[in-house]
């Protein structure tokens, strides 16, 4: 902090809201390209493993070993491969998403009862059908709450993707406010983390609840 | 909507009166495990007419869910030849003869996701059947198990209590007016009384839809009282008896099928007549509100001591001692002595004679659909029956 400047200096956060804009943007940029990629990824698995179970251990396995590792490990690790772009930062932030995501997935799909499952192959559906109407529409909640938990560790994570310069709040917190000593830019970073963290994920729980109203019948 | 017209002349089924199929086993068999095991179900050979109830009965392990799995193709037969109305199950792909068949399981397994209403469309719309018939057929098939369309369609699963569900399971089943009906131990999970009333429900409603249904139980009872044939099972799909309940019992074919069928056959010969075939008691009949000295007069003139007190829709209370009547003022509800149990006209005597036998009044009430008060039935009146000729009744 350099002598005589104020602690938190609230002008500064106004006069640079344009600049804040841009770093929510692209801070969320970043998390959608990793959520969705990694959602895309687990859910392919988890239909593997819907069909072959006994791949579901090693992919758990693995998954929970890159999910071991430490981002900053996993951002250098690559910088020689694929440089200093989004693509590292992509590549360590969706391999973080897997484990909750196939986990949650495949946990959903298993919570479908026997004899739902019974009933619709006695009914006539297809393989596709019973998955599509039956099986991923009551796997939804738990679906959703898996999504809940990545993003929200994702959003946590990006800042750090700043360090091989993704910008993001990140650029706020570190560049700005540890690098030249400024405490206004890393406090107003991390409030703004935090906000969005909760706001994802009060609109993921809304979005869940929207689609499942039966699973408030079973509640109530 | 003329496009919707146009599909409707498509619709299987649709305008038709109700159908029921001839189904036909022919030496089919089944072994899971590799050639040499032990087969599940071994060279059966039935034949289950159009619109009659062929209850699968059978110890545990004796192949009787197999069977009927075969039927759907649920599991595939090892050997053997399997035909409804003289067409091969296998000339079908496995998923559109499932939509022609109904199928209700123990557990009903209706969909948590969806309403009731879209439960029950769930086969005519994987017929693709034009909205505004499904809409209809769904608002039939709830009047037609006794739901109030009004007050079910729109609900979940979870909000329903477990006869609820039962008869959502059973509307689902028929959605495609199939002319074939796959039910196993559908009423497995409900207890006694309620499994009463909804075979009860069910026989009622197969009066009116004469489908060709192929049940299956554990329970030697229930068998007895659903089924127009039953084929008893022995451990690997042997086939023990194939007979009306009637000739199983006069008449069982081997040790196997005397001793499954259970050392009271007299006492299950029971099953085989229904409260309806016997005469019922007419008694005297109390309402709220009477004066208490006219009831107490009317019983002296019958020379009865007791009068069955209704509500207002006939539905019974409870019964009324002449002594208590002796007092000024008006008959009320607390007046009567609960404790009397309800059979329905479908209930067997022998469910009959082992609810009153368990109750603290032993002459049974019967009442209709709508719980009004038809009459009595007492203990004597079915130890005549056991008496007399009347037993081996159908």
């Amino acid at each position: 902090m350099i002598e005589g400047q104020p602690f938190f200096q609230m002008d500064w956060v106004l006069a640079h809201l344009g600049l804040l804009a841009q770093r929510i943007g692209e801070h969320l940029l970043v998390t959608v390209i990793a959520v969705a990629a990694g959602f895309v990824i687990s859910f392919g698995l988890a239909l593997a493993v819907r069909r072959y179970p006994h791949i579901y251990a090693p992919i758990l396995a693995i998954s929970g070993i890159l999910y071991a590792i430490p981002s900053i490990a996993l951002f250098v690790l690559f910088i020689p491969i694929t440089g200093l772009s989004l693509l590292t930062a992509e590549i360590a932030l969706v391999s973080y998403t897997l484990v909750i995501l196939v986990r949650n997935i495949v946990t959903g799909l298993r919570s479908v009862p026997a004899e739902v499952i019974e009933a619709a192959r006695g009914m006539g559906y297809t393989n596709g059908q019973r998955l599509w109407r039956v099986e991923l529409p009551i796997a939804l909640p738990i679906i959703v709450a898996g999504l809940r938990i990545a993003t929200v560790t994702t959003i946590g994570l990006v800042t750090i993707a700043t360090l091989i310069g993704m910008g993001g709040l990140g650029y706020l917190i570190v560049n700005i406010g540890v690098q030249r000593r400024f405490p206004t830019a890393t406090i107003t970073g991390v409030v703004i983390v935090v906000l969005l963290s909760t706001i994802v994920d009060l609109g993921l729980q809304v979005f869940q609840r929207r689609l499942t109203p039966w699973a408030r019948a079973q509640a109530g | 909507m003329t496009s919707s017209s146009v599909e409707g002349a498509r619709i299987p089924g649709g305008a038709a009166p109700t159908t029921a199929a001839v189904v036909t086993l022919e030496h089919v068999s089944k072994r899971f495990g590799p050639v040499g095991s032990p087969p599940a179900v071994t060279d059966l050979s039935l034949t289950i007419p159009a619109g009659e109830i062929c209850v699968l009965v059978g110890p545990s392990g004796c192949g009787k869910t197999t069977t009927m799995k075969m039927i759907n193709r649920l599991i595939e037969p090892t050997g053997g030849r399997i035909t409804i109305d003289g067409e091969d199950v296998t000339s079908l792909p496995a998923v559109e003869l499932r939509r022609r068949i109904g199928y209700v399981i123990q557990q009903v397994g209706l969909f948590p996701h969806l309403t009731v209403a879209e439960n029950v469309a769930v086969v005519p719309r994987l017929l693709r059947w034009p909205e505004p018939r499904i809409r209809e057929r769904v608002e039939e098939l709830l009047e037609l198990v006794r739901l109030d369309p009004a007050g079910y369609r729109d609900r979940y699963p979870a909000a329903l209590s477990g006869g609820e569900r039962q008869r959502v399971g059973v509307a689902r089943a028929l959605a495609s007016d199939p002319p074939l009906m796959l039910m196993d131990e559908p009423f497995g999970a409900v207890d006694p009384i309620l499994r009463d009333r909804l075979q009860n429900e069910f026989l009622r409603l197969q009066e009116r839809v004469r489908k060709t249904i192929v049940f299956v139980t554990h329970d030697v009872d229930e068998a007895i009282k659903m089924a127009d044939r039953i084929a008893i099972l022995q451990r690997g799909g042997v086939l023990a008896q194939y007979d009306t309940p009637e000739t199983i019992l006069a008449t069982p074919a081997n040790e196997f099928v005397e001793h499954f069928v259970g050392a009271d056959r007299g006492l299950k010969r029971l099953s085989l007549a229904r409260v309806r075939d016997l005469p019922l008691g007419t008694p005297i009949i109390a309402r709220l509100g009477e004066p208490r000295s006219e009831l107490h007069g009317r019983l002296e003139a019958g020379g009865e001591d007791y009068a069955l007190l209704v509500d207002g829709d006939e539905r019974p209370i409870g019964w009324i001692g002449r002594g208590r009547m002796a007092a000024e003022g008006e008959v009320v509800a607390e007046d009567a002595i609960a404790g009397s149990p309800t059979l329905q006209p479908e209930t067997t005597l022998r469910d009959a004679l082992s609810t009153m036998l368990g109750s603290s009044v032993q002459i049974g009430v019967v009442v209709d659909d709508r719980d009004r008060a038809l009459g009595v039935i007492s203990v004597d009146a079915i130890s005549d029956v056991l008496r007399g000729p009347a037993a081996s009744r159908p």
